[in-house]
């Protein structure tokens, strides 16, 4: 299982789903129609590091973070 | 060194001060801040702000690293919650013995900034909070979960 967490103004709690790899948490999200006016503009992080692979390999507990587009200052 | 984050509108004096003493202190040389203040316009009584500590953290430990290459230090300090107008939210600072460095420093850090680091902005109008997505930026590498092959 992996766990994932939208920050900032996503108003949704986390999630957990088998997944193995970023491309198995895409076509997850894609089916949500919560996320649908988020999905490209959302930028990913996995465990606290940003990855831009889809085929980028998860295991078991990691952390998936969804970032909508940013604003400081 | 890590982002100073503070709950509510920053102290900008007390700030300015540490790290003006510190600069002193340790000989740092060039001293460029930046103080960003919120503007009274369309209403707003406040802005509001959520960050996500790790990844701004990790993105300005990059840039410290980047920073320290050209010989010059970086600091910065962000408020979380709400600020009201007329106050400061946002201050960033390059140290420098170059002041060519420095310039070009806090010009490229600040423009970063505002492209990539995980925080997110709220306009507080009537009370309510407000996502200012028109005011927001995609991160660098958006756009991988909406992709189908």
């Amino acid at each position: 299982m992996v766990r994932i967490e939208f920050l900032g103004p996503i108003a949704k709690a986390s999630i957990h789903i088998e997944a193995n790899s970023l491309r198995d948490v895409a076509l997850y999200l894609q089916e949500d129609s919560e996320l649908s006016v988020w999905l490209d503009k959302l930028a990913i992080a996995v465990n606290d590091t940003m990855v831009c692979d889809l085929d980028y390999v998860l295991k078991d507990g990691d952390k998936i973070s969804l970032l909508p587009p940013v604003c400081g200052g | 060194m890590m982002v100073e984050i503070y709950n509510g509108a920053l102290d900008v004096k007390a700030i300015f001060s540490n790290w003006l003493d510190e600069g002193i202190e340790r000989n740092w040389g060039a001293f460029i801040p930046f103080i960003g203040i919120v503007r009274e316009e369309d209403g707003i009584e406040a802005l509001s702000f959520d960050i996500y500590e790790p990844i701004l953290n990790g993105w300005f430990n990059d840039w410290q690293a980047k920073a320290k290459k050209r010989g010059a230090i970086l600091k910065m300090a962000h408020s979380r919650g709400d600020v009201p107008v007329h106050t400061s939210s946002y201050m960033s600072a390059v140290f420098s013995p170059k002041r060519r460095v420095a310039l070009e420093l806090i010009d490229e850090f600040v423009e970063d900034f505002k492209a990539n680091a995980p925080i997110w902005k709220y306009d507080i109008v009537e009370g309510k909070r407000v996502y200012a997505e028109d005011r927001s930026t995609p991160m660098s590498g958006a756009g991988l979960m909406s992709k189908k092959d």
